[in-house]
């Protein structure tokens, strides 16, 4: 089966342009995939502004210099740099004048401004059922899953392709028979008591994660939506430590309406029936700082954090001062709400340093330390802390991340399993 | 060995070197230095020996959506392989190449190849034509 391309698409390829580069790219990797057309896409969510080296900012300034603008709404995923002001970030030139050049070729681009993780958070929600081409692991999951919008995982310089052109290749999770769950992830056996505690969805999520690997799953036994954000952690942490890219849940989420629906009248491939034990074994093997007397940081914020997310640090620190800082990462778009409610100065004043259009795991931020210790509750951060920042993990609850911070040592509240 | 004919991936300029057989996938975004090409994830078998140069034989890959960055930063600073082998295509590894062709830089070329036949490459030097036959040649 070959790629058919339509008359419009071929004359567009067969330019000179930024356009005509993009499209080649989008038709060259459709070819890879072994997909048979390309179909139109409503919206991107571009990864590809975060500064890996000179390349990535040539092809963006090429692409400018080329015309190409992109064709459908785009919003940036973080870059390297804190535009915002509001955190330090350690990038030496030439490094930082490159990663600045970068961010500023896909505003040139056309590229909304919103240097977030979470854009489902900041008013970017495709339609249910609608093809869209977006980057960022936790992203495209939580827009598969909860939005139901459909997308496969759109990598570097193929996500800003896509947007330029307006294209995708039909493959993968574009395709109705390919979100079908396959597998059940039944978690009725879990207390009552640990399903409802925050850390629940980071630790199921990375439990699911290496379960699962790239199959589409459905998590039976809740009996409530857990929130947006519960949904958002769950997901951030089964995309980093497997490679999922779509979940359901059963009654929750929207091409979930009941367990026979999800599986398409079809008897399930495997059931995994997750047992309290695997529940304390992964919540566990988050940390990898076990017997530390102290901590150095606390990281929040991957994905970035919901305004309701602030709020909740906000009471738990009822205005007390912290021994060590509380690193909050996230978007301008909830930034704007707290400098006018005038929370941002509450929580700097105690020692909180927000971080807004990164984050602490994907450009140097946190100061260079020889065994530090970080501690977080996203399940994320656990992922990629120790590999990118050289830290320590310690893994806990937000409640506790709190206390820990203002002793400056670790506190961990033992939630039953 | 006889020279085997192979699907092209990505096509490239012909080329010459030692392979180098991974005896497991790896992750390019984290698992390999963007600067110097050299394997960097701790936890790699091959950890410490360097990708540049080398007709690169990979079993599979696994992880980031940022390996095609990586495997573009390479081929611009000139410590790429000089071919790539894979067991399977991997669109979004090898989208490094396809956009680095479109930059107007010098690809190297990218076969696919069952890993069974890996064996036989193990230190030897290889030669990949531009129409996708792999020899050894010492």
């Amino acid at each position: 089966m070959s790629l058919q391309l339509s008359d419009a698409e071929r004359k567009i390829a067969a330019g000179s342009d930024g356009q005509a580069m993009a499209m080649r790219i989008v038709i060259d990797s459709a070819r890879l995939l072994g997909a048979p057309r390309l179909i139109p896409v409503a919206s991107a969510h571009i990864d590809g502004a975060l500064y890996h080296g000179d390349s990535g900012t040539l092809f963006a300034e090429k692409l400018v210099e080329g015309g190409a603008k992109v064709a459908v709404r785009s919003t940036l995923n973080v870059g390297a740099l804190d535009l915002m002001g509001c955190s330090r970030v350690r990038l030496e030139e030439p490094a930082r004048g490159m990663a600045r050049r970068m961010m500023d070729a896909y505003r040139k681009l056309g590229c909304e401004q919103s240097w977030t993780c979470a854009p489902y958070q900041a008013g970017h929600r495709p339609a249910l059922g609608s093809d869209v081409a977006w980057g960022e692991s936790n992203a495209v999951v939580f827009c598969n899953s909860v939005l139901g919008a459909r997308t496969n995982r759109y990598g570097d310089f193929l996500d800003i392709a896509c947007a330029i052109t307006g294209r995708a290749a039909d493959y993968g999770l574009h395709r109705p028979e390919n979100r079908r769950a396959t597998l059940v992830f039944d978690v009725s056996a879990l207390p009552a008591a640990f399903l409802t505690s925050e850390i629940a969805w980071p630790v199921l999520g990375s439990l699911y994660g290496r379960e699962v690997g790239n199959a589409v799953g459905v998590v039976t036994g809740i009996s409530k939506h857990p929130g947006e954000d519960a949904l958002k952690a769950f997901g951030a942490a089964a995309a980093s430590s497997g490679a999922v890219g779509l979940f359901h849940i059963a009654g929750v989420t929207p091409e979930a309406p009941d367990l026979a629906a999800v599986l398409g009248g079809e008897v399930p491939e495997t059931t995994i029936n997750v047992t309290p034990q695997m529940a304390f074994d992964t919540q566990r093997r988050l940390s990898t700082a076990v017997a530390a007397s102290s901590i150095d940081a606390v990281a929040i914020g991957s994905p970035h954090l919901s305004l309701s997310e602030f709020e909740a640090l906000e009471r738990l620190i009822a205005g007390r001062r912290l021994k060590v800082p509380v690193y909050a990462c996230t978007g301008r778009h909830v930034l704007s709400e707290l400098e006018k409610t005038g929370q941002r100065k509450a929580l700097e004043a105690c020692g909180v340093v927000i971080v807004a259009d990164t984050c602490v795991v994907v450009t140097p931020i946190l100061p260079e330390l020889r065994d530090g210790i970080l501690m977080t509750n996203s399940g994320k951060f656990a992922q990629y802390a120790p590999g990118n920042t050289g830290y320590a993990v310690l893994y806990g609850s937000l409640a506790d991340c709190v206390e820990s911070a203002i002793l400056g040592k670790p506190r961990l509240t033992e939630i039953a399993s | 060995m006889s020279a085997l004919q192979c699907e092209i991936l990505v096509a490239g300029s012909a080329s010459k070197g030692e392979a180098l057989v991974l005896t497991a996938p790896i992750s390019f975004w984290g698992g390999v230095d963007p600067k110097t090409g050299k394997i960097a994830d701790v936890r790699h078998p091959q950890h410490g020996l360097t990708i540049s140069g080398k007709v690169l034989c990979l079993p599979g890959t696994i992880g980031s959506s940022s390996a095609s960055a990586v495997l573009m930063e390479l081929v611009h600073n000139g410590h790429a392989p000089a071919a790539l082998i894979l067991h399977e295509p991997d669109a979004i590894l090898l989208l490094g190449l396809i956009v680095a062709h479109e930059m107007g830089w010098q690809t190297p070329i990218a076969v696919k190849l069952d890993r069974q036949c890996f064996d036989a490459f193990r230190n030897r030097r290889i030669e990949v034509s531009g129409n996708g036959v792999v020899s050894t040649i010492a």
